[in-house]
């Protein structure tokens, strides 16, 4: 093997941009929190997901327990089906309910559980029975209109 | 009247002939790697005249586009209230986009351009004439190792690049703006994915390190062997890298962030 008086300084370059791709996916990037745990996967059908997007958190009480894995539409009931990866180390009860949250005003959207009273917990493969669909700015300004509409002219017909 | 249409077969042969002549280069550069491999040391070298020699003007360029990034991202991120943002802002942007980009921009103007100018060189001296009577092939032993350095050198001079300005957004977002440090972090962990946006970048950067070494080599290796010849093939490699490197960046983020 030859060796070149250039060789410190290469080994040198080549670790710097290991070093720098290595502050990539750690520090800038979410390798840390990359999920790598055993999961099991639940369904949940939605009316309205809003603008929920594949990956976006699962979260119970705050905490992050797992991720949405996909999002696809069933055209026998006309909904939105939703699967999510729970982590494998937490449980909930079978009669649990899910609902569609917005963090912040204009943050993104996640989705919520909310933990039933059920003996029994949600295995993989089981449904979520009880949803809430995402809140649609569009209809609650139109709800809003409405009732203010409805208002004005009830108070002028006294 | 036959004249033009004459030309105009003449003009399109010619090109797919050239078309033709790049397209075997290529495929003997990358043939090349196993006669790389075995003489290493010549890659090594390679590799400290383009990636060592780039890295001052790569780091600082990284650093000011870091600068520029956050100050331009808070001004217009405050007004919505949403000034921590700015670390996902300046983080993906430069992983995505500016770090493979400028920093192959940055390479086609500080080692394309010494690449074509030696390799012009050598053929207008001789030299690669000569090497070709001793038997020797002048693709395996100077052109391809250069290639693979270029292959090797890119990918680490834009990871240098995007780290060396995700520091520099820091630095004036946190100390100099007043940022939160605690959310400037998280919000960019919460946004950059590691396979989506860090592995794409680097997947970028690959391309364009092929894309320049092998725009370089192919303008020396082609250029008329004068003077005159070697620096229009100097200017058309800084010319070229720069068209095909914009381009291929347009097609590679149409096809990897499209969803």
């Amino acid at each position: 093997m030859q060796s070149s008086r250039y060789d410190a300084w290469v080994g040198f370059f080549v670790l710097l941009g290991g070093a720098a791709l290595l502050f990539l996916a750690l520090k800038a990037g979410n390798l840390l929190s990359l999920n790598l745990e055993d999961t099991y996967t639940v369904t949940a059908k939605f009316d309205n997901i809003g603008g929920l997007k594949p990956r976006a958190a699962v979260k119970s009480a705050g905490v992050v327990v797992g991720r949405v894995d996909s999002i696809s539409f069933d055209d026998k009931s006309f909904q939105a089906r939703v699967v999510l990866k729970l982590n494998q180390g937490v449980a909930f009860p079978k009669d649990s309910s899910a609902k569609i949250l917005t963090s912040g005003l204009l943050g993104e959207q996640y989705i919520g559980l909310e933990p039933g009273a059920d003996e029994k917990n949600l295995a993989a493969g089981d449904m979520i029975k009880q949803t809430q669909s995402a809140v649609v700015l569009e209809n609650l300004i139109g709800q809003f209109l409405y009732n203010k509409a409805a208002d004005a002219s009830s108070g002028e017909n006294k | 009247m036959k004249a033009l249409p004459t030309a105009i077969g003449r003009g399109l042969r010619l090109k797919l002939v050239d078309w033709g002549w790049s397209a075997r280069l290529l495929g003997q550069l990358l043939l090349g790697l196993g006669a790389c491999l075995r003489r290493f040391v010549l890659v090594r070298e390679q590799i400290f005249y383009l990636g060592n020699r780039s890295l001052s003007i790569i780091g600082v360029s990284g650093l000011f586009v870091g600068f520029v990034l956050a100050l331009q991202g808070y001004y217009t991120l405050q007004r919505y209230g949403s000034a921590e943002a700015v670390g996902l802002l300046v983080a993906l942007s430069l992983v995505r986009e500016l770090g493979p980009v400028v920093a192959a921009l940055l390479f086609a103007g500080r080692a394309g351009t010494s690449l074509t100018a030696e390799i012009g060189l050598m053929k207008a001296g001789e030299q690669l004439s000569a090497m070709e009577m001793m038997a020797v092939d002048p693709i395996k032993r100077v052109l391809a190792p250069r290639f693979w350095a270029g292959f090797i050198a890119m990918p680490l001079l834009a990871a240098v690049f995007s780290a060396v300005g995700i520091v520099g957004g820091y630095l004036v977002a946190v100390p100099l703006i007043g940022v939160d440090a605690g959310s400037f972090w998280s919000q960019m962990q919460g946004g950059v994915d590691v396979f989506a946006d860090v592995g794409n970048g680097v997947i970028k950067s690959v391309v364009f390190g092929v894309t320049v070494s092998f725009v370089a080599l192919l303008q020396g290796y082609a250029c008329k062997p004068t003077p005159e010849g070697v620096s229009a093939a100097t200017t058309r490699t800084v010319v070229m890298s720069s068209l095909a490197v914009l381009a291929l960046d347009f097609m590679l983020t149409a096809m990897m962030f499209s969803i």
